[in-house]
């Protein structure tokens, strides 16, 4: 249906675009002029670096620049794959990754549905614009009130130790098993109520009549949510996991990169650290970009992936 | 209208004759809110109230959402320290300059590849797109910056993130929902494309215009990552964010930093209680502004998010 109507539209856009000829250049001067500036200022800034790729494949250095850097081949790449740390960040980011999605995408979808049963606009109102509120705080501000809420005084252990739970506080930030957990609640925190946005206007665009249908059918809540909300939002779920599949391999550097220490290095690490660390503090450019392509490649065919399934589902696809 | 209110009220269910699952069902649901309320609040209403108390007495801890020994030294020193007022002088540049170059930019941009008889608008359309995939790296950028003079300079904050492929694709989007008769006639009259843009579909583009506005301001206000990187050496471009992450580390690792400097200089103040005062700060204009948004980012969370 929707491959229809795009194919359509593709093709009515086509007829109308006319033939490249000297009138119509004319005509639209203007438009060329200015499109030509963001081509070149595109190519500036986001092409060219990709240029910069070829320090990868060089043992680069600074002074001779990418032009003259002696060409050492796949050396970088073996260095990188023969290096335990690298397969240790990429292990974490997609275990973070995979982690944060999940939880986040349950916790959104389940928020929405809950919000759109809430009898009273007034409360529904408040409670969404609540919502919406730690999305607009920065990682640094979320990281330092996790830091404060999971310290050796802070609330958790205060009032785990109050409800009995356990005897003496727990040093969160310095065992390894909570970062990965404490990671995902930070993204849950941060952005379940931004996430629900679009299935709450999903939500409200289903057609009243369906729900009054299924009322006099004797469908109960639960029927309802079952088989008119879920298959109603399905089409947004499937195209907002489309998009955030790709960003699996992205997910995660800032609240990595500010929690991290030294004690639990092992598991919270991300790749983005790893080229930070390499490219800009070690100064190895190389290596650093090595890693960074590596990543852009298993992004690119995490997105691919992800849009051949849906295609196999017979779902709505990205491309 | 009245008769589609009576309709209404026949088919909603009458509220007196709630079964008993229901009643669970509404309760559990309150429940979960209030926590879900409690959880959001919670921690924002604590640094708050850490924020006003005597910072000596706050490492004693229990200060829940009301300073025990109330007392404004926090911000006053926060506010002592330079990092942090140049900080926020370079914040409030770059959100305000950096929000309307690229607001402009994106407009632009959205409203070449939203023309139907434009010549090249899938492929400019597409040489965008394929921006959001892929990008050189952090390492290729920071030597592109380097060579462009772009590092140690506070247009790094501006100029390279000006044009946002997905804020372009949401303005596009919007744009292509306008009639084109209104362009035709306009043009008929003998208006160019900047008349057009300018007077005919920016008018009309304002809710969407909001929306972008609002991305990019919080991305600026929020940034600290370049002032990091790109401005290392430079304390001159300082961010608030980034200063608000030296605190933090301080708090993380208690040693060295302008707040202990201060509290051993027999100030009542700590790291945490300093960078509580600082957070705070940061957050108030966000807390102030966005519900007063709010229309405008749901309308384009939908536009960007559902259509594509």
């Amino acid at each position: 249906m929707a491959d229809e109507k795009k194919k359509k539209k593709r093709e009515k856009e086509a007829s109308i675009t006319p033939k490249i000829t000297m009138k119509e250049i004319k005509r639209q001067k203007t438009l060329l002029i200015w499109s030509a500036v963001f081509f070149v200022y595109g190519v500036v800034f986001c092409y060219l670096p990709l240029g910069g790729w070829l320090m990868a494949f060089q043992k680069y250095k600074p002074k001779t620049g990418i032009l003259h850097s002696k060409f050492v081949g796949l050396d970088k790449f073996r260095t990188l794959f023969s290096d335990p740390q690298f397969f240790r960040v990429f292990r974490n980011t997609l275990a973070m990754g995979t982690l944060n999605l999940i939880t986040t995408f349950i916790m959104a979808i389940l928020f929405a549905i809950l919000l759109n049963e809430i009898r009273g606009n007034l409360m529904k109102k408040t409670v969404q614009t609540i919502s919406y509120l730690p999305h607009f705080l920065s990682w640094i501000i979320v990281t330092g009130i996790l830091h404060d809420a999971l310290s050796s005084s802070g609330s958790v252990n205060e009032l785990l130790i109050s409800l009995g739970f356990i005897d003496t506080y727990i040093p969160f930030f310095s065992i390894e098993k909570y970062f990965w957990p404490i990671v995902a609640f930070a993204n849950c925190w941060k952005e379940t109520g931004w996430n629900a946005i679009v299935y709450l206007a999903a939500i409200t665009s289903i057609d009243p009549s369906l729900y009054e249908a299924a009322s006099i059918d004797g469908g109960g809540r639960w029927a309802k949510i079952k088989y008119i909300t879920l298959p109603s939002i399905r089409p947004t779920i499937m195209i907002l996991l489309l998009i955030n599949i790709g960003n699996v391999i992205n997910a995660g550097f800032e609240i990595q990169y500010l929690l991290g220490n030294s004690l639990i290095v092992e598991v919270s690490e991300t790749i983005d650290i790893y080229v930070l660390r390499w490219g800009i503090s070690q100064m190895d450019y190389s290596l650093g970009t090595a890693a960074g392509i590596f990543k852009s490649l298993i992004s690119i065919v995490l997105i691919f992936t992800g849009n051949s399934l849906a295609k196999a589902f017979g779902e709505e696809r990205l491309f | 209208m009245s008769k589609k209110k009576k309709e209404e009220e026949y088919y909603r269910p009458k509220k007196k004759h709630l079964s008993g699952w229901d009643k669970a069902f509404y309760t559990g649901n309150f429940i979960f809110m209030l926590a879900f309320v409690v959880i959001t609040l919670y921690p924002i209403l604590n640094t708050l109230a850490i924020s006003f108390n005597d910072g000596i007495d706050a490492v004693r801890g229990g200060i829940h959402l009301w300073p025990r020994v109330f007392s404004i030294k926090n911000y006053q020193t926060v506010l002592g320290i330079q990092g942090f007022r140049t900080g926020a002088i370079i914040t409030v540049l770059r959100t305000v300059i950096g929000t309307l170059t690229s607001l402009v930019a994106n407009a632009l941009l959205a409203f070449i590849v939203s023309r139907k008889r434009f010549l090249f608008k899938s492929q400019l359309s597409a040489f965008w797109v394929i921006t959001m995939y892929v990008n050189g790296g952090l390492i290729p950028t920071f030597i592109l910056f380097k060579y462009l003079h772009l590092t140690g300079s506070f247009w790094v904050y501006v100029i390279p993130g000006m044009v946002s492929a997905f804020n372009v694709l949401v303005m596009r989007t919007y744009m292509q929902g306008i009639p084109d008769s209104l362009e035709e006639s306009a043009q008929l009259d003998g208006a160019g494309y900047m008349t057009v843009f300018i007077k005919i579909i920016s008018p009309l583009c304002k809710p969407v215009y909001a929306t972008v506005a609002l991305f990019v301001a919080v991305y600026q206000w929020n940034a600290w990552f370049d002032a990091m990187i790109y401005n290392r050496l430079n304390d001159k471009y300082t961010t608030l964010q980034y200063e608000l992450m030296k605190l933090l580390n301080s708090v993380m690792q208690q040693s060295g930093s302008a707040a202990d400097a201060a509290a051993t200089q027999g100030q009542a103040v700590s790291p945490q209680s300093v960078r509580s005062a600082a957070t705070i700060i940061t957050i108030v204009p966000i807390v102030c502004l966005y519900p007063f948004l709010q229309r405008y980012f749901v309308t384009g969370l939908t536009i960007g998010g559902v259509k594509e």
